[in-house]
């Protein structure tokens, strides 16, 4: 019997090896198709109607002149008038027609009457939110005005950043098409066997009729779960129009209301002694999700300093839905509580990483992880050489700078269930109801199905991607990899199991005996007994096997924690950054990025995802933010111009270090998504300071 | 975009007739890197588009005993690469500084020079003066980040986008502009007017004219030029301020200077203190900066661009050094 465990460290084939993922030919040759290029016969394009105003009634909708124009085959209003606007952008109407261009003419015919009421859309002080400011109880723990009584040194500082957007490459939307009562959703999703639920809903239609196909997908970063208002809206176009319609959001709308990471700003103390041990924190924080209060933001990060006091202030506005941006939370409140950090310790003039590893005890569990990651990325990033206390005394007009962050995240999986089908001419498929975001999950799925089964990873046949398949989460949280590792992992021993079951008598010995290895069936200990994997099969005659795997639903916690898969990872980041004196221009040189996930898979996608998360980082600690104008309650930057991304010039060089072996291996799969770009974005503003202060700010 | 009427003329003489009398009935397309965004929001809805990429009169870089004329259709790639624009450093750096390779590469010089501004009021449709339905200005109170910090008295408050149109300003040069009743050429310093009203437009063309060549006066190749550049990034992004210089020196000293400050004020915003300061000053780091000083003397930032002031003071000390180095060292925005 094959054991379900993973296999142990020399034991492995693929697992934890460099592999280039599966679909990089056809994903870079433009021969797969995204839901952008979905193209069904037949098929009409859905444009929709936004309203210009960030909070009004609607008072009227005229669709006649719409409805005549030319190419028009079906028009659906979103937004019945009497309901309200909560933010520019919002949809009213959609509108379907043979182009493109003619269902946006279209759109435009639409008369709607508005009544315009008062909005915010900035995220300004409490005190000038009015009763659009919505305070949190105040949070303590141990004695914080004793501990700042005590403290021999305090430092003051307001930190923040602002409201960002996801940018996904590929925009929300989706084609649908009817057959009957059987609707089929091409969607970008990251959600494939969820969203099936609710488009039945809104439709009013039962739930198995909804067939959800997403075969790639172009990023979502947790903007795309939901069925969303466009996407029951394109499938009321198709049914009235009786053909399919594709609906696309423009890149304007995506950008206006397609996700917003919250905002946070913070007026922070922090209390210390001189010997750098950390003893007091108080907070004082408010920011915007929108129309939501969110709770009380969990400050600080990753330090629990014992004496504490937080107020937090939410503050209503009208900048668009919220919608989970890549851990969210985590990357706004460690960019706060590092900056805090590293200014403490400059006032109290230690080197920071020192400061850091003295109160390490702090983190808790993970401390011992943390050390091991300091060390390792002061080493990548030559801090002690390159370390000074703040003010860079080089010549120029160039100053540069060292920072440091921290950060965790859980990344437990989700409950997943596979399918693997040994089929008698030595045929593996492996089905998931999963999806890959652009992440490497069809890689993963292959690599394990085939390492379980002894096989080339040729020789898998990975489906995911279609509702039709078994039930497996939403890729969320970094739930995905943990999740489809752990029912692969089971599914493919299950089958593997039944087939030796069939095998071990005509070869004599003992289910528990033979193994799968290298192509071949055999007898542990003695290769030359046994047959090819094809001759293996083939004695299956008519009847494939089928067997099914399942994640358990507890997942481990902890660095202790053992199974297929646990959760709870840090990870440690250090950048060195430049500053331009005289322009105030920043440029981010290196970034380092050590990090632990446990059992990694496959090395080569983990270290792509800390890649593409520092990436993210640099762009919103440098460059991003939704801009928002009071006077006329709109996005202004609704574009790839002034909503600024960094190119691959301004991205710096980024050396990733992934932790593994022995002391991360045995935690089993945790995932990935998240954790690296938490701390990317907290690694730039104080960095800048640190240049700009005594190094003579012009 | 809203339906159009599509124009592919031959020739000039085929060309002219099918322009409009009147500001927004035609739009004249080059690269269209600029005018299809345009349309695409509908901020210009033409009802005939004349394509002008057939004009083979408008391509090319040609010397003559005048000048260097450089045809409207010349790609900002082609100026940035060919061996005659090396003799003029500001030019080249200022295509450059444009750090998309498919912008440079449709985008044409008469193009860049007559694109419309990206200020985000008025891409957003309320207009070239970005005014509200009471007819006032939304810069002032709005953001304006972005804005202009001189020539900023209204109505207008937008930047002028061209990073070309600085240069070409330092170095003398002038465009010819062809119509039905012939032809006329226009200082580029001329060229370009702050618009009074949301019906006129930002340089002196008319609907029905052409825009068909700048020249660069002969002689210019003597001059010390440089552009500098702030960057926010290096990847595609519009300068936040940029300085073109360019200097005719006399035994190490200033005998003229031309200093044209870009991205700053509706047109392309001249700085004669700046140029007066240096007369008969070798250029180093304290004339320069003195020169920087004088070029921001009559600023006045709007509520959210302070910062703009010091970035173009810093750009015109950072071109005036450069443009003092020998040849070849190129002088480029950012760290
Ligand atoms: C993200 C981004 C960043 C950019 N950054 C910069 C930058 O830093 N600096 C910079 O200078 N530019 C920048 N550009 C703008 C780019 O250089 C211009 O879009 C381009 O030069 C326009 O040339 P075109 O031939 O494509 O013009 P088109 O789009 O074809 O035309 C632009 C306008 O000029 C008119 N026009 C064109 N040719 C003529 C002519 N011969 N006579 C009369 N009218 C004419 C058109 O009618 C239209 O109104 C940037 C553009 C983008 C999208």
């Amino acid at each position: 019997m094959a054991d379900y465990r993973w296999p142990e460290a020399g034991k492995r084939s693929l697992i934890g090896k460099r592999i280039s993922r599966l679909d990089g030919p056809v994903k870079s040759s433009g021969r797969v198709k995204y839901t952008y290029d979905v193209d069904r016969p037949n098929m009409l394009y859905g444009k929709m109607v936004l309203s210009p105003y960030a909070q009004a009634t609607i008072k009227s909708i005229d669709t006649t002149a719409a409805e005549k124009m030319p190419g028009v085959k079906a028009v659906q209003v979103m937004r019945e008038p009497g309901t309200e606007i909560l933010w520019a952008g919002q949809e009213v109407v959609a509108v379907a027609a043979e182009t493109e261009e003619q269902a946006r003419d279209a759109a435009r015919r639409v008369v709607v009457n508005y009544e315009k009421l008062p909005h915010l859309v900035r995220d300004v002080e409490p005190a000038k939110a009015g009763d659009r400011a919505k305070p949190a109880a105040e949070q303590t723990e141990g004695d914080p005005d004793k501990a700042f009584q005590e403290a021999e040194v305090t430092v003051e500082g307001q930190y923040g950043c602002s409201v960002i957007t996801h940018c996904c490459l590929e925009a929300h939307g989706q084609a649908t098409e009817w057959e009957g009562d059987n609707l089929t959703v091409w969607a970008s999703t990251q959600n494939v066997s969820g969203i099936g639920g609710e488009f039945a809903t809104g439709l009013k239609i039962p739930a198995g009729n909804v067939r959800t196909l997403t075969p790639v997908m172009g990023g979502g970063f947790g903007s795309k779960f939901g069925a969303d208002t466009w996407g029951v809206a394109c499938a009321q176009l198709a049914k009235k129009a009786g053909r399919p319609v594709k609906m696309m959001l423009e890149r304007d709308h995506e950008l206006m209301v397609a996700g917003a990471r919250p905002s946070i700003h913070a007026k922070v103390r922090v209390g210390a002694q001189k010997d750098g041990t950390i003893t007091a924190w108080s907070s004082e924080s408010w920011g915007t999700g929108g129309m939501g209060t969110g709770g009380s933001p969990r400050l600080p990060y990753v330090f629990r300093i014992p004496n504490q006091r937080k107020r937090h202030t939410a503050v209503l506005t009208n900048i668009g839905p919220v919608r989970a941006w890549r851990a969210p939370n985590h990357p706004q409140l460690c960019l706060i509580t590092m900056a805090a950090l590293e200014d403490l310790a400059a006032k109290l003039g230690i080197d920071p990483v020192e400061m850091f590893l003295k109160n390490i005890g702090m983190t808790g569990e993970l401390s011992k992880v943390y050390a091991a990651e300091l060390q390792k990325a002061a080493e990548l990033i030559e801090w002690q050489k390159k370390w000074h206390p703040r003010g860079d005394k080089a010549p120029g007009v160039i100053k540069r700078g060292l920072g440091i962050s921290l950060h965790t995240w859980g990344g437990g999986g989700h409950p997943s269930n596979c399918a693997c089908a040994i089929h008698p001419d030595g045929s593996v498929e492996v089905s998931l109801g999963s999806q890959d975001l652009g992440t490497g999950t069809r890689t993963v799925i292959a690599i394990i199905a085939a390492e379980t089964l002894g096989l080339p990873l040729e020789a898998v046949k990975v489906n995911i991607g279609d509702s039709h398949y078994p039930q497996s989460g939403g890729s969320g949280g970094s739930t995905t990899v943990g999740g489809v590792s752990a029912s692969t992992r089971r599914a493919t021993t299950n089958a593997l199991n039944e087939l030796l079951a069939k095998m071990a008598p005509s070869l004599g010995v003992e289910n528990d005996q033979l193994e799968a290895v290298g192509g071949r069936i055999q007898v542990k200990g003695n290769p030359s007994k046994g047959m090819s994997w094809k001759q293996a099969c083939a004695k299956l005659g008519t009847t494939p096997i089928n067997a099914t795997g399942q994640t358990s639903i507890t997942t481990p916690t902890g660095p202790s924690a053992r199974d297929l898969i646990s959760s709870g990872v840090g990870g440690v980041q250090m950048a060195e950054v430049a500053v331009d004196i005289e322009t105030g221009v920043v440029k981010l040189e290196k970034l380092v990025a050590v990090q632990d996930c446990g059992l990694i898979i496959d090395l080569k996608t983990a270290e792509s995802q800390v890649y593409g998360g520092c990436i993210m980082g640099v762009c919103y600690a440098l460059y991003e933010e939704k801009i928002m104008d009071e006077q006329t309650g709109r996005c202004l930057n609704p574009d790839m111009e002034f909503y600024k991304l960094a190119g691959i010039a301004d991205i710096g060089e980024l050396v990733v270090h992934m932790m593994t072996g022995p002391g991360y291996d045995e935690r089993g799969v945790i995932g990935l998504g998240e954790p690296p770009v938490i701390s990317s974005g907290a690694l730039t503003p104080d960095k800048v300071l640190a240049a700009l202060e005594k190094g003579g700010a012009a | 975009m809203q339906a159009f009427e599509y124009a592919h003329p031959r020739s000039m003489t085929e060309a002219l007739p099918l322009l409009g009398s009147r500001w927004g009935e035609t739009e004249i397309l080059a690269g269209g890197t600029d005018l299809l965004s345009l349309m695409k929001n509908y901020v210009v809805t033409p009802k005939r588009v004349v394509n002008i990429k057939g004009l083979r009169e408008l391509r090319g870089i040609r010397g003559t005993p005048e000048g260097i004329y450089i045809g409207a259709l010349v790609t900002l790639e082609e100026l940035r690469t060919s061996q005659p624009m090396h003799e003029y450093p500001a030019l080249a750096q200022a295509a450059a500084g444009v750090t998309s390779p498919q912008i440079r590469n449709m985008g044409t010089v008469g193009g860049d020079l007559c694109q419309r501004p990206r200020c985000w009021y008025f891409r957003s449709g309320f207009g070239l003066l970005a005014r509200d339905e009471s007819g006032r200005s939304l810069v002032p109170q709005g953001e304006n980040r972005y804005h202009a910090i001189l020539g900023n008295d209204g109505p207008a408050y937008f930047v002028n986008p061209s990073s070309l149109a600085p240069a070409l300003i330092a170095l003398g040069a002038k465009a010819r502009l062809d119509g039905q009743n012939g032809e006329r050429y226009v200082a580029l310093a001329e060229f370009f007017v702050i618009p009074k009203s949301d019906a006129e437009r930002e340089n002196v063309l008319q609907p029905n004219e052409i825009l068909t060549h700048v020249i660069i006066p002969e002689g210019a190749w003597e001059l010390s030029s440089a552009t500098y550049e702030v960057r926010q990034k290096e990847a595609l992004d519009w300068p936040l301020a940029t300085a073109a210089v360019a200097l005719k020196m006399q035994a190490g000293k200033v005998a003229s200077a031309r200093i044209v400050l870009g991205h700053v004020a509706p047109i392309p915003w001249p700085a004669p203190e700046a140029e007066k300061s240096l007369a008969g000053q070798p250029i180093n780091e304290a004339t320069a900066a003195r020169a920087g000083e004088a070029a921001v003397q009559g600023a006045k930032p709007l509520s959210g661009n302070r910062y703009k002031v010091q970035l173009a003071r810093v750009a015109v000390k950072r071109a005036l050094l450069a443009a003092a180095r020998p040849r070849s060292i190129g002088a480029k925005g950012g760290v």
